[in-house]
């Protein structure tokens, strides 16, 4: 038998010599710096999710129907009558939360330990372009199920173009193929939600991950551990303080993967709805035109920027304004590695100012999706009592706002004006023997 | 570093779970305290539903078949007891009131309940169904404190009883609500009742929550002793790195 699989792997290697030197530079002769922490696992993680997407997906559609009269009731004829419907429709569901849920932990992984700061450039803007990606896919997804937050969140999002001088309303018609979300939106949402974006995500993860094995992988310590001392164990050349990505790092991974199932599987099966967060109260009753639901609001990975929209106002008598906000606070993200000039990599050795700003920056982030979500405006009467609820929820959420966009505007001052003070950056990652 | 990590991750789960919570008692409902896995309660909401509702509210993602199965009745009860809509075993829940009627009796077709108590939460519903004044100023004559103006007639009132609003002095706003006539069941009775028909309600708007809740602990007793193996091969495998 043994013979036969030599046999085969000849046979192959002979039409495809190049096949099993990538598999070698990609996995068993990729050395990665052998100091990753806790916050490396949510890259791999957030692979695992993409691939739990597509499949789980793949079996939705076989018994979903794209049409405006039909849809809903075939995600409920999903979970009732399908055989184990209900666990691929929630795994999907739960996944596409938990998705961003990894996302954000990576990206702020990234602002941690400087990963996007030369030489990789290039991986944190694929990177970026897949967060934008994402973000699309998940909004069209959330459209599919023709909910009445499916509904009116689809005719706020896109009314959002309506804002572009000119073309804007011709625009929005345009992106629905009607005046009102119907189903020729629907109809071409699923196409982009099923196969264009999906396509578009698989081919940016794969340059992503390209750009990433060609610098090198960051790690806790910001040192460049192609720069330090030659010669590990496996190769006289390779880094000293670089282990294989295989088996070292797929087994070590395969505990983030146990651990984070655990949670996945926990919310799957006790918590699917996640007390209203993951599937919205108001996306149990049919898309219906004429009912507008209490609170219109996204869900709640795209509050913090839905607030920012909601937090600029309209003058000179249009809103485009806030819409520029929204966008620009994610274009920001692509131009951080200009933005912060800082030559120290790591959180561990940059200076205090530094420290403080990202911890500002993430509170405000999540505090801006609190306000997107509305929890503000249901918190402010509960604490204080009578109070002008929308005036201190503005001042609130500007305030929130304002050290948002503040981070990036105090990076460029405090990496170019000499305001920052480091700390010695080691020679080699600190857990060397 | 590690310490660190795992306390921000608690602070972390603390702020969602407060936040979730927080989202949860939204209205300040009382608890309704139905839930899916007393079967005894469910066929009694069952009951209540196919005597009290059914003529004008349908089911219609919900089996007659299903709920058979999943209340442990044979099909000989459903078909007897509940199926008074002259539907096959395998048939879902279909009101025989016409909707343009329905339109007509009350001003508003009545929704379908397949996915009230998603939509709406169990306590809402538990809420409302204790809620119901006699109100002469409505067209149906009821009223109800939860969703004011419904145009839903009260059905139960005969086990219930009558409840009138007590407003406050010199207002419209009520105050609260009293039993002036008694109906066929004690308060407490009635109480029990509406939190059997919201159990139902709760099982039809999601059936599946009887199979996650069974199997979810096998799958998370078998994620962990994955994850133990998972951990236990990468300390062998990572023994050699210093």
């Amino acid at each position: 038998m043994a013979n036969v699989f030599t046999r085969i792997g000849e046979w192959v290697n002979e039409r495809a010599p190049n096949l099993a030197p990538t598999y070698r530079k990609h996995m068993t002769e990729y050395y990665a710096p052998k100091n990753f922490n806790l916050w490396y696992y949510f890259g791999s993680l957030a692979l695992l999710v993409l691939v739990n997407q597509i499949v789980t997906g793949i079996f939705l559609t076989m018994n979903y129907k794209t049409s405006a009269a039909e849809a809903f009731g075939s995600v409920e004829y999903i979970m009732r009558d399908v055989e184990w419907g209900w666990l691929i429709r929630y795994m999907h569901s739960t996944g596409a939360s938990l998705f961003f849920v990894v996302v954000f932990l990576h990206m702020f992984r990234g602002l941690m330990y400087g990963s996007y700061k030369k030489p990789r450039e290039l991986v944190w803007i694929l990177g970026m372009l897949i967060f934008l990606v994402l973000m699309a896919e998940a909004f069209m997804g959330y459209v599919l199920p023709w909910g009445n937050m499916s509904f009116w969140g689809a005719k706020v999002i896109i009314s959002l173009f309506g804002t572009i001088p000119v073309i804007g309303s011709t625009l929005v018609e345009w992106i629905m193929g009607d005046y009102l979300p119907a189903d020729a939106t629907l109809n071409r949402f699923f196409a982009l939600h099923v196969i264009a974006l999906p396509l578009v995500l698989l081919l940016l993860v794969v340059l992503h991950l390209a750009a990433l094995h060609e610098v090198g992988s960051n790690n806790p310590d910001g040192v460049e551990i192609k720069k330090g001392p030659k010669g590990n164990r496996w190769d006289a050349l390779k880094p000293a303080d670089g282990i294989p990505f295989h088996p070292y790092y797929t087994v070590k991974d395969l505990v983030g993967v146990g651990f984070f199932l655990l949670i996945a599987a926990f919310i799957i099966f006790f918590a699917p709805t996640f007390g209203g967060w993951f599937l919205e109260h108001d996306n149990f009753i049919p898309a219906n035109n004429l009912v507008t639901p209490s609170h219109i609001k996204p869900v709640w990975y795209f509050t913090p920027f839905y607030a920012i929209l909601r937090m600029i106002p309209s003058f000179f008598s249009t809103a485009i304004w806030g819409v520029l906000g929204m966008f620009g606070a994610i274009a920001l993200l692509f131009a951080l590695p200009w933005i912060d000039a800082g030559k120290v990599k790591s959180i561990r050795y940059r200076g205090t100012g530094f420290k403080v700003a990202l911890g500002l920056f993430v509170l405000a982030f999540v505090l801006l999706g609190a306000v997107g979500a509305g929890v503000t405006a249901e918190v402010i009467p509960e604490w204080f009592g009578d109070v002008d609820v929308t005036f201190w929820e503005n001042a609130f959420g500007r305030l929130m706002t304002l050290i948002y966009f503040g981070y990036f505007v105090f990076l460029w001052f405090y990496t170019r004006l000499g305001w920052e003070k480091t700390k010695p950056v080691p020679e080699r990652v600190t857990t060397h023997d | 570093m590690t310490k660190r990590f795992i306390f921000s991750i608690a602070l972390a789960l603390g702020l969602v779970v407060g936040s979730v919570s927080a989202q949860a008692e939204e209205g300040g409902l009382p608890p309704s305290g139905s839930g899916v896995r007393d079967q005894a309660s469910l066929q009694r909401g069952a009951k209540l539903f196919f005597n009290y509702c059914v003529g004008c509210h349908s089911l219609k993602y919900v089996r007659y078949s299903r709920i058979a199965e999943d209340l442990g009745l044979s099909e000989q009860e459903v078909m007897d007891n509940l199926n008074f809509t002259g539907a096959k075993f395998g048939e879902t829940v279909v009101s025989h009131m016409p909707e343009a009627d329905a339109q007509k009796f009350f001003g508003k077709a009545p929704p379908d309940l397949s996915l009230e108590v998603r939509a709406k939460t169990a306590d809402w519903v538990y809420a409302y169904l204790n809620s119901f004044y006699l109100d002469p100023s409505r067209p149906v004559g009821w009223n109800n404190t939860v969703f004011p103006n419904a145009s839903m007639p009260f059905p139960l009132w005969e086990l219930q009883g009558v409840q009138t609003a007590v407003k406050k002095p010199g207002s419209e706003e009520v105050e609260k609500l009293e039993l002036s006539r008694p109906g066929k069941l004690t308060p407490e009775q009635y109480h029990q009742a509406a939190r059997d028909l919201t159990s139902f309600l709760e099982y039809a708007s999601e059936p599946a929550a009887l199979q996650r809740q069974k199997y979810g602990i096998w799958v998370l007793l078998f994620l962990a002793g994955f994850t133990l193996l998972a951990y236990m091969l990468k300390k062998e495998y990572w023994k050699d790195v210093h």
